[in-house]
């Protein structure tokens, strides 16, 4: 079997077998939906009491948020075997068993365990597109359009970057470690805001190291129509998610170096 | 013949469960250390917001009983007491249900409500208090050492304010652990504890003004938002210490909290005597 259709086989399965207990899959999706909605309470309980916050409107920062949220609830749902490689896989020995099956191991880890509650960030990243749209009137051209979804396939993969980290890292500590909660849930807080009203060296922080401003803020300003405020050129949002692959394959180099280091727990 | 030596005999077992279950929880220095640094992220983020939303107009001042400086600190610290939110059962209690060591408990002589109550409460205590102290020397220390003493966490309004602070946030520990018994009960009765927890946590953390300060969110709401339980969790404590409520209205924000923790008390112990009626352990 080819690699693609197994990795459909993979998630079908995981699926499926989420889907044998609905009512527990509809709560995490639930509480996922409503776990992430009540950062859009803190965004719009904020805009009720002061207004605009330096010429950035509500449904502007819809846009960032729904973007992020997009991007992190599916990468979230294809990277959940890199979050949990510590506990599930090192440290019990299933590890070794993935690595004699003569498939790509990140297929296997991205396949394994494909959560269905993402769905509810995803729904609720989707709504506030929605919302973003009708606040800002935003025209979908295919123009617009093909630099949301270029900028939502390098946000994907730049979360994805972070769990491989994340699962990296685990090696060394055949743990897995509530560390990488800073970029993965804390971007996804950081980049639902505009980068303007951010620090100077984290806005640096955001473009060249981890960066996320790159998947999200120029993307959206791109879609938009919108001078950025710091005098980047227009054209940055149209390239700018490229970063997001190349901090993939640069996550994906470190994965490899971690895994010439790995000796089994040999339980 | 005096009271005293009777007292401490009853409550001996119920200081011990509390004392050992403190000690063991001090153990996981890694999880602090990571939630810690996770914190710290999260807190300078919202600090930024905060300043670039109240120094987007010069009117918002005005809008708000909160200044920056008071918003800022409270961020801190709602960073700091972030695990005395009460969002899942102590896991403990949903383990020995899993296993049936539930029924041991069941045979101590002593009472199963005030044994968990103590556990649980220790539970807690030991989370908090290390990142309480992390979270102070990284925000009332090492920021204003670090020249951003406008990002700082600040002293409380004064002595008294600092006093009374320190009274509600004991009964904010008491509130929480009477909350974790409310989520604890419900877990033996579903023996689902993620399910619950999912969605106990947005609400939790939006009411308690964890997410924002309730002074934040709409006029409309505050004074609802003040009666409703899970104020007394964080944003009443909060503004004890920011001064803002003196005299009677203090003892009135302190009166909210001895309410809640008497009334979900007397819930908790009659859904948990009305669960452990029906409660079926397997033979093993």
């Amino acid at each position: 079997m080819g690699s693609l259709p197994l990795f459909f086989r993979l998630v079908g399965a995981s699926v499926s077998g989420q889907a044998r207990y609905p009512a527990s899959a509809l709560m995490l999706t639930l509480g996922q939906f409503l776990g992430t909605g009540i950062e859009a309470i803190a965004v719009w309980a904020l805009f009720h009491r002061f207004g605009d916050v330096q010429g950035w409107r509500i449904g502007e920062v819809a846009l960032f948020y729904g973007l992020v949220n997009c991007m992190f609830a599916l990468a979230d749902a294809l990277g959940r075997g890199f979050d949990v490689l510590g506990t599930e896989f090192l440290r019990t020995g299933t590890f070794d068993r993935l690595l004699l099956r003569p498939r790509p191991l990140a297929l296997q880890l991205m396949g394994n365990d494909f959560r269905i509650s993402r769905m509810g960030r995803l729904l609720q990243g989707v709504a506030m597109l929605a919302f973003a749209t009708h606040q800002t009137g935003i025209v979908w051209t295919p123009a617009t359009v093909a630099i949301a979804l270029f900028a939502l396939a390098g946000g994907v993969a730049l979360f994805l970057g972070i769990l491989v980290l994340q699962g990296t890292l685990s090696f060394w500590t055949v743990e897995s470690l509530e560390i990488a909660n800073v970029l993965t849930y804390g971007g996804v807080q950081a980049a639902q805001y505009p980068l303007a009203l951010y620090a100077r060296w984290f806005r640096r922080m955001l473009t060249f190291v981890v960066p996320l401003a790159c998947v999200a803020y120029y993307p959206a300003l791109a879609i938009l129509g919108k001078a950025d405020p710091l005098g980047a050129p227009e054209w940055t949002g149209i390239v700018s998610p490229v970063t997001g692959f190349m901090f993939l394959t640069a996550a994906f180099g470190v994965w490899r170096l971690g895994l010439r280091r790995y000796a089994s727990t040999g339980s | 013949m005096s009271t005293a030596p009777v007292w401490r005999d009853v409550a001996r077992p119920y200081i011990a469960a509390f004392a050992s279950r403190f000690l063991q929880m001090l153990q996981y220095r890694t999880a602090a250390l990571a939630g810690f640094a996770t914190q710290c992220w999260w807190g300078g983020i919202k600090v930024m917001v905060f300043a670039a939303f109240y120094g987007g107009t010069a009117i918002a001042g005005a809008a708000t009983s909160m200044s920056l400086a008071q918003a800022i600190t409270y961020t801190w610290l709602a960073q700091g007491l972030l695990v005395l939110m009460p969002w899942l059962g102590d896991p403990e209690v949903a383990q020995a249900v899993r296993t049936g060591a539930v029924a041991y408990d069941r045979l101590r002589p002593v009472d199963a409500y005030a044994l968990w109550f103590a556990r649980s409460a220790g539970w807690i205590a030991a989370r908090v208090l290390p990142r309480v102290a992390l979270m102070a020397a990284f925000a009332a220390v090492a920021l204003p050492l670090a020249g951003l003493n406008d990002w700082a966490w600040q002293l409380p309004a004064d002595v008294v304010a600092g006093l009374a602070f320190l009274l509600s946030a004991v009964l904010a520990l008491l509130l929480s652990t009477a909350m974790v018994m409310l989520l604890n009960v419900a877990i033996t009765a579903a023996l689902n504890e993620r399910g619950i927890s999912a969605v106990a946590t947005p609400v939790v953390i939006v009411l308690s003004g964890n997410l924002l300060p309730l002074a934040l969110l709409p006029d409309a709401w505050q004074t609802a938002l003040l009666l409703q339980p899970l104020a007394g969790l964080m944003d009443i404590p909060a503004r004890l210490y920011f001064g803002q409520l003196v005299g009677w209205q203090a003892l009135g924000a302190l009166g909210i909290q001895v309410f809640w923790i008497a009334a979900l008390v007397t819930l908790g112990r009659a859904a948990m005597g009305r669960t452990m009626r029906s409660l079926q352990v397997q033979g093993g």
